[in-house]
C-alpha cells in the first residue's frame, strides 16, 4: 500500500533519526545500517557534524538516517545536544522533521535512556526503540519481556547487534510496516509542544521508567565484573594515573615514530613528483607555480595525514574501549588547576599532532566559555608542524652531547621545548579562565561506559572519516594559503642579472625586510624576517622558506643546518625556536578557530596574545641568552 | 551537616551521609538531591545543578556505591548509580544525601 501514489523514485526518502545516550552503540548502529552510503557535513550555521547515509528498506523504499549527537535529555547543554533537540522538534532550519525516531538504548543500561525515550516520546513522533547490544545483555542473563516493554511505553521494541549487524532487518520492517502512516503523517509537520522539563517532571519519568523496567526487565543474573575488575587498576589513584601516562607514551611513540617511515615515503613522492614535472616544464613561472605552490602545497597538508589518522586510530579505540571516560576522570582535577574541563584533556592531547583536530574535538566541551578557553589555548600544545623547525635548529645549534651520563642533549632541548608549551597552555588557560573569564564553573560529570572490545570495522571508518575531514577542510584553506603565499614569494620577480636570492624582490621579502627592524631586539636578521612570511601558511613551511632564502635546496637538510650554524648566532637561534614556542602563525588553525567560534573576534584575539607571547618570549631568550655570553 | 546524631531514637532513623563526605566502599541509597547546598560561588544555579544531576541518574531511590576517587584532594569521585558508573566532582557531591536503607 506504500507504493499506491506512484513509483518508489517518486517517493521522498523517509527521514529517521537516531537518537540516544552516549556509549550506546548509536554510531555503530549507523554504520552497520547505512555501511560505506554516508556523509559527513556541518549543520547550516553551526559546527556540530551531520551523520546522514542513504539506505534502501526490504519493501524498497528509501530512507535517509541521520546519526544524530548522543545526549541524556533533550534539554541541551551543548551545540551537538542543541543539534538534537533541534532537529527532534523540528526547529532547525534547512532540517526536515524527522519521520521517525530510532531511539537508540544499551541493553545493558536501560534505566537513563528509558527515561529520554518517555521524554521523545511526549513530543509526539513516531518512535522506534532499538535495544542495541542486545547479546551483551543475553550473555549476562538480562531478560527484557520485549512485549510488554512496548505496548508499556507505546512504542515499537526491536533487538539489535550493531556491530554483528543482527536486527538491523527487523529494525528496517518495523520502519517499512509504518511508513505509510509515516508518509501521511509528514505534511502535518506534528510535534507537541515542548518546554524544558523542571526538576519534578524528570523525576516523575524517572520513576515511570523505574517502574516499567522493574515490571519487565530481570537485572542480569551475571553482572558485568570485567569493567570493575579493570576499573579497579585503571582508576587506581597512583596505578591508574601512570597507566595514563603509559597509554600516552605509546600513543605517542606510535604518533611520532610510525608515521615517520610513511611520511618520509610522502614526502618523497611529492618531491619525486615535483622534479618530474619539474622536469618535463621549461624553467618559468608555470613550473614554479606547479612545483613550488601547487605539488609542494598539496604536499604540505598531505604529510600530516599519517600522524592524524594514527592520532585518531588511537583516540578513537581509546573511546570506544570506554577508557577516555575514565583519562577524564584522571585528568579532571589536574585541568581543574588551570580552570580547565577534564573533557578538555582530549582535544589538547590531540592537539599535540595538530591544533586542527584537537579544536574540532573541543565540541563535547558542553560549556561555551570552557570550550572557548580550551580552543585559545589549543596552539600552545606543541604540534607536529613545530618538529621540522625545532629539528633544523637543534641539529644546527645544539651539539650532540651527553648531559648526566644518560640524556642527550638534543634530545632534552626537544623535551624542554614541549614542556615549555605544555606550561604555556596551563598558564594560558588560567589566565583565561580565572582571571578575565571568572564565570560559571561548569559541572563535571561523566558516565564511565562499561569496557568493550572496539569493532576493528566502526574503528577504521571512524579514523578514515576524520581524515577525510583534515583534508577537506583544513587541506582546502592551506592549500589556498600555500597559493597565495606562493603569490607573495614570487612576484615581483627579481631582475635580471640579479645578485641576490629571487625571494629578497618579492612582496614576502619586501615584508620581511619592512618588519625587520620591529623583530631585530629579539634577535632575528632578515632572512628569519623573511621566511616568517611564507612561515604563514604552516609552520613548517618556515624551513623550506629558509631554505630558499639562503639559497640551499630545499631536500639538502643537513647542508640547511651547516648554512645556518655559520650565519646565525646561538642567541638568535634559542630567540627562534622560543618564538616557534608560540608562534602565532598558522592560518589554518586561525581559520578553523573562526569556524567552529562562527565569529572573527577569536582568532584576532588568539594571533594578537601568541604574537604577544612569542615576542616576549624569544625577547627573553635572547637577552638572556646574550647576557649569558652564550 | 551532622554525621553524629544523638537523639534517642537515631538507631531508628538511618544517618544520612552527603557524597562528598562518604567513604570508599560506601553503598546506600540516594535519600534527596539538595543542590541548593551547593555553594554558589561560580557554579551553575541550583535549579540548573538538580535537573542535571536528575538527568545522569542521580534520583531519589538509585543504588549508589562509591567505587573510586582522584589521586589529589580525592576529587573527582566516581560512583555506581544503578546500572551505570557516573565520575562528578566533590563540588556536586555536597548535593547528594544518601542513606543506607532505601527510602
Amino acid at each position: 500500500m506504500s507504493m499506491a501514489s506512484g513509483s518508489v523514485a517518486d517517493v521522498p526518502p523517509l527521514r529517521v533519526a537516531l537518537v540516544g545516550n552516549p556509549n550506546s552503540g548509536k554510531t555503530a548502529l549507523f554504520n552497520a545500517l547505512t555501511g560505506g552510503h554516508q556523509k559527513v557535513a556541518n549543520y547550516a550555521g553551526v559546527t556540530v557534524e551531520k551523520k546522514e547515509g542513504l539506505l534502501t528498506t526490504p519493501s524498497g523504499r528509501r530512507a535517509m538516517i541521520v546519526d544524530l549527537p548522543g545526549t541524556y535529555s533533550l534539554r541541551a547543554r551543548s551545540p551537538d545536544e542543541e543539534v538534537t533537540r533541534d532537529v527532534v522538534l523540528g526547529r532547525l532550519t534547512g532540517e526536515p522533521l524527522p519521520d521517525v525516531i530510532v531511539c537508540v538504548a544499551d541493553s545493558m543500561n536501560l534505566r537513563l535512556v528509558l527515561r529520554l525515550a518517555l521524554e521523545l516520546k511526549a513530543v509526539g513522533r513516531p518512535m522506534i526503540l532499538a535495544l542495541n547490544m542486545f547479546d551483551i545483555a543475553q550473555k549476562r542473563g538480562l531478560r527484557i519481556d520485549v512485549e510488554n516493554l512496548s505496548k508499556e511505553i507505546g512504542a515499537p521494541v526491536v533487538t539489535t547487534v550493531a556491530v554483528r549487524k543482527r536486527g538491523l532487518e527487523e529494525l528496517l520492517k518495523e520502519i517499512d510496516a509504518h511508513s505509510a502512516e509515516y508518509t501521511e503523517a509528514r505534511h502535518l509537520n506534528l510535534v507537541a509542544p515542548w518546554q524544558e522539563p523542571s526538576a519534578a517532571e524528570i523525576r516523575a519519568m524517572h520513576r515511570e521508567a523505574e517502574r516499567i523496567l522493574k515490571a519487565h526487565v530481570k537485572p542480569p543474573e551475571r553482572p558485568d565484573t570485567l569493567t570493575d575488575r579493570t576499573d579497579a587498576i585503571l582508576l587506581d589513584p597512583v596505578v591508574g594515573i601512570l597507566a595514563l601516562f603509559a597509554v600516552l607514551f605509546v600513543m605517542f611513540q606510535a604518533v611520532f615514530s610510525w608515521a615517520t617511515p610513511l611520511m618520509d615515503l610522502i614526502d618523497a613522492s611529492f618531491i619525486w613528483l615535483g622534479g618530474a614535472v619539474g622536469a618535463m616544464l621549461p624553467d618559468g613561472l608555470v613550473r614554479s607555480f606547479l612545483v613550488d605552490g601547487i605539488i609542494a602545497g598539496v604536499g604540505s597538508v598531505v604529510i600530516f595525514l599519517p600522524q592524524i589518522l594514527i592520532l585518531f586510530a588511537f583516540i578513537i579505540l581509546l573511546e570506544d574501549f570506554g577508557y577516555m571516560a575514565r583519562a577524564a576522570f584522571l585528568m579532571d582535577r589536574m585541568m581543574g588547576v588551570a580552570g580547565l574541563h577534564g573533557r578538555a584533556f582530549i582535544p589538547l592531547l590531540s592537539s599535540l599532532a595538530c591544533a586542527i583536530p584537537g579544536i574540532m574535538a573541543t565540541r563535547v566541551i558542553d560549556n561555551r566559555r570552557d570550550r572557548i578557553a580550551t580552543i585559545m589555548v589549543a596552539p600552545l600544545m606543541t604540534c607536529s608542524a613545530r618538529i621540522p623547525v625545532y629539528t633544523l635548529i637543534i641539529a644546527a645549534f645544539i651539539p650532540r652531547e651527553t648531559v648526566g651520563g644518560v640524556f642527550n642533549l638534543q634530545g632534552l632541548v626537544m623535551f624542554g621545548l614541549y614542556a615549555a608549551g605544555i606550561l604555556a597552555t596551563l598558564l594560558v588557560a588560567f589566565v583565561f579562565r580565572r582571571v578575565f573569564w571568572r564565570g560559571v564553573v561548569e559541572p563535571f560529570l561523566i558516565e564511565l561506559p562499561s569496557y568493550k572490545i572496539p569493532d576493528p570495522m566502526n574503528v577504521a571508518r571512524n579514523v578514515w572519516q576524520r581524515g577525510e575531514v583534515f583534508l577537506k577542510r583544513a587541506g582546502t584553506v592551506i592549500f589556498v594559503l600555500m597559493v597565495i603565499v606562493w603569490l607573495l614569494s614570487t612576484f615581483p620577480m627579481a631582475p635580471a642579472g640579479a645578485t641576490k636570492p629571487a625571494i629578497d624582490y618579492s612582496f614576502a621579502g619586501m615584508l620581511g625586510h619592512a618588519i625587520q627592524p620591529l623583530l631585530a631586539p629579539i634577535g632575528f636578521n632578515w632572512e628569519m624576517s623573511v621566511a616568517l612570511i611564507p612561515g604563514m601558511a604552516a609552520r613548517e613551511v618556515a624551513v623550506a622558506a629558509l631554505g630558499t632564502v639562503y639559497a640551499v635546496s630545499g631536500a639538502d637538510e643537513g647542508g640547511l643546518a651547516a648554512t645556518l650554524a655559520a650565519q646565525w648566532s646561538l642567541p638568535s637561534a634559542l630567540a627562534f625556536l622560543a618564538w616557534y614556542v608560540f608562534a602565532p602563525q598558522c592560518a589554518a588553525t586561525l581559520g578553523v578557530v573562526k569556524r567552529e567560534t562562527n565569529s572573527w573576534k577569536w582568532p584576532i584575539v588568539m594571533f594578537l596574545y601568541m604574537f604577544a607571547l612569542a615576542y616576549l618570549g624569544a625577547f627573553l631568550t635572547f637577552n638572556i641568552a646574550r647576557a649569558a655570553g652564550l | 551537616m551532622t554525621n553524629i546524631d544523638r537523639s534517642p531514637n537515631a538507631a531508628a532513623e538511618p544517618q544520612t551521609v552527603r557524597l562528598d563526605s562518604a567513604k570508599l566502599g560506601y553503598a546506600g541509597f540516594i535519600s534527596s538531591i539538595a543542590a541548593d547546598d551547593v555553594a554558589a560561588d561560580g557554579g551553575i544555579n541550583s535549579i540548573e545543578l538538580e535537573r542535571r544531576l536528575l538527568e545522569m541518574g542521580f534520583v531519589e531511590g538509585a543504588a549508589i556505591e562509591v567505587l573510586h576517587l582522584g589521586l589529589f584532594g580525592k576529587d573527582p569521585i566516581a560512583v555506581r548509580l544503578g546500572d551505570t558508573r557516573v565520575a562528578l566532582r566533590r563540588r556536586e557531591a555536597h548535593a547528594i544525601l544518601m542513606s543506607s536503607t532505601a527510602v
